[in-house]
């Protein structure tokens, strides 16, 4: 079968197709969302070291997966900008920043609210905690680098530099802090140590797809905006039903 | 105006047989960048200057107590290195661009990356050299004993070469930006600053700790390979986009 993926490249052809993967992924991940709440506040039982605190891991740990993955994503759409300059990619890693910066802070808040249960403090000096607050500055400084350059082609192939560089810096980053704190703190705190129930590790996984699915399904809403926004003198924008209402 | 003066020598290099690129665009960049920074001595002093104070600042801001700025000035140190390069960066690139040399520069038969390579060892020269030999003045301020001394002036020279070629991403992404790109320069840079601080700092710390700075020299020697591999192709492309 050949595929011409290529052909979605285009603004034109991919704004439609967005258009009907928007409700797959929003439902989707309203459902998803449902079961892996159940799953995580009715099935999975009570942790017998943490209660109920636990609880939070639900919203917590895929939304720092989420925010770790979706730079990794942008990342990519700016290589795939550089070397084919293909206007759809500036337009994705657009859209993808604000979300991947709002998982991150939506895992340091969730964090800081089961550290202080837990841990008895809000903020620890914790290898993930300080490398998820930079990834967070990094976000914010493309988000900015962005909003500084008025022409969007401009910021486009800027903000894919910086993501580059950004993107080889994490691991370097994060290890960095890993050291640095084991050698400040001696061990350091960790939640569990004990082999995860079934049912726990269930609910996991079926909330990280949600939040994967929510955060397809956000990006795409955002990337059509973007499409408007800057073809808004093309013709097909001028063609579409939606703008002539 | 001194600037612009230069320029001509470029062409006139590299239009002649040898098309040894890389290198003999370094040289200029280098030579030309360090006679233009010897001619506004005052600039680099005020830089120096401003390390200088940022490092006595901490002392004031706390009970100037032996065994605490002890353990806080390897920190102190590396902070206001951090700081004064940020400061400095901002002269990689913008009065170049301002005059259109820089365009000139992108221009010539030269490989760009060789000649941002050159501008850069010479800000690295000209700011985190002095830096790195300033700091043993300093440490004495803060009772750091003469290995700890060593160890800290070995990082500075091996660290700040990283800062000044990640810094001229930053510096080129930025160019010509709104409102001058200065606050903005410092959030696109200082998170990508953190390992550099971490392992410098680091280094001094673990002698202190009786453990032997090897693995955090070694990590920075890394971190200067890998920067020195990559960063000028990056600082090109950003210089490039800059132009475009």
């Amino acid at each position: 079968m050949a595929l011409n993926w290529t052909r979605f490249a285009s603004p034109a052809s991919f704004y439609p197709l967005a258009g009907t993967m928007i409700p797959w992924f929003g439902w989707g991940a309203a459902v998803l969302t449902a079961i892996g709440l159940w799953l995580g506040f009715a099935v999975a039982p009570t942790d017998f070291q943490q209660g109920e605190v636990y609880r939070i891991i639900f919203i917590h740990v895929p939304s720092a997966w989420m925010s770790m993955f979706l730079y990794v994503v942008m990342a990519f759409w700016g290589a795939l900008l550089l070397g084919f300059n293909t206007r759809l990619s500036g337009m994705m890693a657009q859209a993808i920043a604000p979300t991947g910066a709002l998982m991150t802070f939506v895992a340091l808040w969730t964090g800081a609210l089961w550290g202080r249960p837990t841990w008895g403090t809000y903020w620890a000096w914790d290898a993930r905690m300080t490398s998820e607050l930079i990834l967070l500055f990094l976000y914010f400084g493309i988000i900015a680098l962005r909003q500084a350059i008025g022409e969007p082609r401009r910021a486009d192939r800027a903000c894919a530099v910086l993501s580059l560089v950004g993107v080889v810096n994490i691991p370097i980053i994060y290890y960095s802090v890993k050291w640095w704190n084991t050698l400040h703190q001696g061990a350091s705190v960790k939640a569990t140590g004990a082999s995860m129930e079934t049912t726990m590790l269930a609910g996991m996984l079926v909330m990280s797809f949600a939040f994967w699915f929510y955060a397809i399904a956000v990006v795409l809403v955002r990337v059509r905006a973007i499409m408007l926004e800057r073809e808004r003198g093309a013709a097909w924008v001028a063609g579409l039903p939606e703008v002539n209402r | 105006m001194t600037m612009a003066a230069t320029v001509p020598a470029v062409v006139e290099a590299a239009s002649g047989a040898d098309q040894d690129g890389a290198l003999a665009g370094l040289r200029w960049a280098v030579t030309r960048d360090l006679r233009l920074a010897m001619r506004s001595r005052a600039e680099l002093g005020v830089q120096l200057l401003f390390y200088v104070i940022v490092v006595a600042l901490f002392p004031l801001s706390m009970t100037p107590e032996r065994n605490l700025l002890a353990t806080m000035g390897p920190g102190v140190l590396w902070v206001a290195a951090l700081l004064a390069s940020l400061l400095s960066l901002p002269r990689l690139f913008a009065s170049d661009h301002a005059d259109g040399t820089l365009e000139q520069i992108a221009l010539s038969p030269y490989p760009l990356e060789a000649l941002i390579a050159g501008k850069v060892l010479a800000h690295w020269l000209t700011t985190g050299l002095p830096v790195a030999l300033l700091a043993p003045l300093l440490a004495l301020q803060y009772y750091l004993d003469g290995e700890s001394v060593a160890i800290l002036v070995a990082g500075l020279l091996l660290g700040t070469p990283i800062l000044s070629l990640l810094g001229a991403v930053g510096a080129a992404l930025t160019l010509g930006l709104r409102g001058g790109g200065g606050s903005l320069l410092a959030l696109l840079i200082l998170p990508l600053y953190v390992p550099v601080l971490i392992f410098g700092a680091g280094a001094v710390d673990s002698v202190r700790a009786g453990l032997g700075a090897t693995a955090n020299l070694s990590l920075l020697g890394a971190g200067l390979a890998l920067a020195l591999v990559g960063t000028p192709f990056a600082a090109a492309a950003a210089v490039r986009i800059a132009l475009d």
